[in-house]
């Protein structure tokens, strides 16, 4: 019985570390969105990936910087997969940056990042689904993260769509009411709307579907190498596997002539 | 070197002989690797290996980490997001050696709370269990330092926290704050000393680690009975022990690579799980973040230092007695490091003269709440600060001072231990059987 108690408590220690304990949270409310990048196995949808880089530069980046996320990602595999001509006229396109050198501004390469823009004082979007992990399941235990991923995505979703429609003044500032921010009110006018985008195939695009595409980019732009870490992951795990196999077995046949029958 | 009678390293060539007679170092290796190890040890003994494995992990990632990292308030968030993005498996390195430090922590814990049960630091181990102790400071000291290193949020505000404690301290306490800080506040100098010392101090904890396990090769391994080895003769020796190579590489080797699942996944497929999101945001000292808290292995002792606030009438009476001088925020300095030398101060507070918690009836009780304490104070330094956490704070602390101060003595009198077996070959036997009755293998 205490043996069994002390092995408890000592896998409990192992597996379930206090940091889970650590949730955020108050009144906000996080809606949870199935993207598909979700779970062990999840991955991006690059269609999805591509439309929200539709979404961010006809939208987000009138105000909000990428300042983290080099143009020519968007060519990789495991992200938007877009043809290296096409990301090359993109940047030209749509950016333009400053250049040292030539001590003016000049259009966009791929091997720019994307600009910085703080203009507005609106915060930098390369790292915001990792920055705000607002989805924690039940009782704030953080576990399922493995299965639905940190929650930036929703959160980010959750506050595209939660807009109340109540707005207040305050010191000369508008707030808008939002049942994902912390606090209930927020500084940035509701961004999207039903519509607000065309996309070239039709793709469904009232504000549910641009929200959780632009997230699903964020997440992208948070997160370019998740495909890579779980391919990497998966291959870990099974080959820790096979090796504890051996190793146990190894083990038993080294220790059996030391020891007789078990008993107990 | 151990006191255990076991056969020594023989040259046998004239080169081996050459060199033997020169520097012995192969003879070192040999009795190092075969040393008599006890063949009772159960699971609980792997955790050794891990650790010494978490150490070549951290020293080997972070030295590839380092080749790409700047360490300096405008360019050290954005190399590591250079790391993460544009560095050949970068985005794998850091993710490991952030998640290395949280299988380290796991690995510490359960191997000194393995310590306190089976009495591995009573005589004549407690040199081994002083420099484990030291080790263990010295980790906290080393994550501390790496986790300002990315310099996001909570790098720079839980660095504000800390090193302010310092600060707390009488007299020296801000000269020690600001040498620590290398200024007036967290800054760049703050993060290239602690990026040096980062550096640094796990080859001091390399330097440990040998004589760590010097002390305990000298001593012999403890296990689970708490028996000791007989050493009389060669022959006597050989029926409680087995060489460690292979019988105990092959074993702890294979703990190793069933928790290496365990952490592979984790880095895998949740390798943010252990993290802050906060972490994510750049340092900015003009914002504060809604709540500061330290990464899950430093939360019981975080608690236990805001446990003692200024309404607590322990704290209340320190500070009439000392007229001031031990202020709430000094007490609790000085509870949190008291916490952790009351575990090194463990083979003096423990009056029993049985060392495994196997074979003391009350013993194993007030054990296994220590360990539900622990997980409770885990929790409490995650919440905030307020009712009713503050007041579970102040009892979960107070059981972790009253169980090495006033039950480890106390109960090492009023006791009465069960019946032990009388050599190690006999509980092996009693597990598994004599070697005689059993049937060959091959």
């Amino acid at each position: 019985m205490f043996k069994k108690l002390v092995t408890g408590a000592a896998f409990a220690l192992a597996l379930v570390p206090a940091a889970s304990f650590a949730a955020g949270g108050g009144d906000q409310h996080i809606e949870d969105f199935a993207f598909s990048f979700e779970g062990p196995f999840g991955s991006y949808d690059q269609n999805q990936l591509q439309r929200g880089l539709q979404i961010y530069t006809e939208v987000c980046s009138a105000c909000h910087g990428l300042k983290l996320v080099p143009i020519r990602t968007l060519s990789d595999e495991g992200g938007p997969h877009l043809p290296e001509d096409q990301v090359r006229a993109y940047a030209a396109d749509n950016f333009s940056v400053y250049d040292p050198e030539l001590d003016e501004d000049r259009a966009a390469k791929p091997t720019d990042n994307f600009p910085v823009n703080d203009a507005l004082g609106a915060p930098d979007l390369s790292l915001m689904a990792k920055a705000r992990a607002g989805f924690h399941g039940p009782a704030g235990l953080g576990i399922n993260q493995l299965v639905k991923g940190m929650g930036g995505a929703e959160y980010i979703a959750s506050l595209l769509t939660g807009y109340t429609g109540e707005t207040k003044e305050e010191a000369g500032t508008t707030f808008y009411e939002n049942t994902a921010f912390p606090g209930g009110w927020i500084s940035m006018a509701p961004p999207l709307s039903d519509e607000q985008v065309e996309f070239i195939d039709g793709h469904s695009n009232d504000l549910h579907h641009l929200s959780e595409d632009v997230s699903a980019f964020l997440m992208w732009t948070a997160e370019p190498k998740m495909m890579a870490r779980k391919q990497a992951g998966l291959a870990g795990v099974l080959f820790l596997t096979v090796l504890s196999v051996l190793l146990y077995l190894t083990n038993k046949r080294l220790w059996a002539p030391h020891k007789g029958k078990k008993i107990s | 070197m151990s006191g255990i009678p076991h056969d020594h390293y023989e040259p046998k060539t004239g080169a081996e002989k050459w060199l033997h007679s020169r520097l012995p170092v192969v003879g070192l290796i040999y009795d190092t690797i075969m040393i008599p190890t006890p063949k009772n040890l159960n699971w609980w003994w792997i955790w050794g290996i891990v650790l010494a494995f978490c150490l070549v992990l951290q020293i080997v990632t972070g030295i590839i980490l380092v080749m790409h990292y700047t360490p300096h308030v405008d360019m050290a968030f954005a190399s590591v997001e250079h790391i993460m993005r544009n560095v050949n498996g970068g985005h794998m390195i850091r993710y490991v050696h952030m998640n290395g430090a949280s299988l380290f922590f796991v690995a510490v814990y359960i191997h000194i709370f393995r310590g306190l049960f089976y009495g591995s630091y009573k005589a004549p181990r407690e040199i081994t269990w002083i420099v484990g102790m030291l080790i263990y400071l010295l980790m906290m000291g080393t994550a501390f330092m790496g986790y300002v290193l990315p310099w996001g949020q909570m790098s720079f505000w839980g660095a504000t926290v800390i090193t302010g404690l310092f600060g707390a301290i009488p007299v020296v306490g801000e000269p020690i704050q600001t040498l620590l800080l290398g200024g007036p506040a967290v800054g760049n100098a703050t993060l290239n000393r602690f990026f040096s010392l980062h550096y640094l101090l796990p080859f001091v904890i390399a330097g440990l680690v040998i004589v760590h396990i010097w002390a305990f090769h000298t001593t012999g391994n403890n296990n689970p009975t708490g028996v000791d080895v007989r050493k009389g003769s060669k022959e006597e020796a050989e029926k409680d022990t087995l060489p460690f190579w292979p019988y105990f590489v092959i074993k702890d080797f294979l703990g190793l690579a069933v928790v290496l699942v365990i952490f592979w996944a984790i880095v895998g497929f949740m390798p943010n799980y252990l993290g802050h999101p906060d972490n994510y945001i750049e340092a900015n000292p003009l914002v504060t973040p809604a709540h500061i808290v330290p990464e899950w292995y430093f939360l019981p002792f975080y608690a236990i230092l805001r446990a003692f606030t200024g309404e607590v009438w322990v704290v209340q009476i320190a500070s009439f007695v000392t007229g001031g001088i031990v202020d709430a925020k000094f007490f609790g300095v000085l509870a949190m490091f008291g916490a952790i030398i009351a575990m090194a101060l463990a083979p003096w507070l423990d009056t029993s003269s049985v060392r495994s918690g196997k074979y003391r009836p009350q013993f194993k009780w007030w054990f296994l709440l220590l360990i539900i304490d622990f997980f409770a104070l885990m929790w409490l330094g995650a919440m905030p600060a307020e009712e009713p956490y503050a007041s579970l704070s102040l009892i979960a602390s107070a059981y972790w001072f009253g169980y090495f101060f006033v039950i480890l003595p106390l109960l090492g009198v009023i006791e009465k231990p069960e019946a032990m077996p009388a050599t190690i070959e006999e509980d092996f036997d009693a597990h598994y059987g004599k070697k005689s009755e059993a049937t060959p293998a091959e």
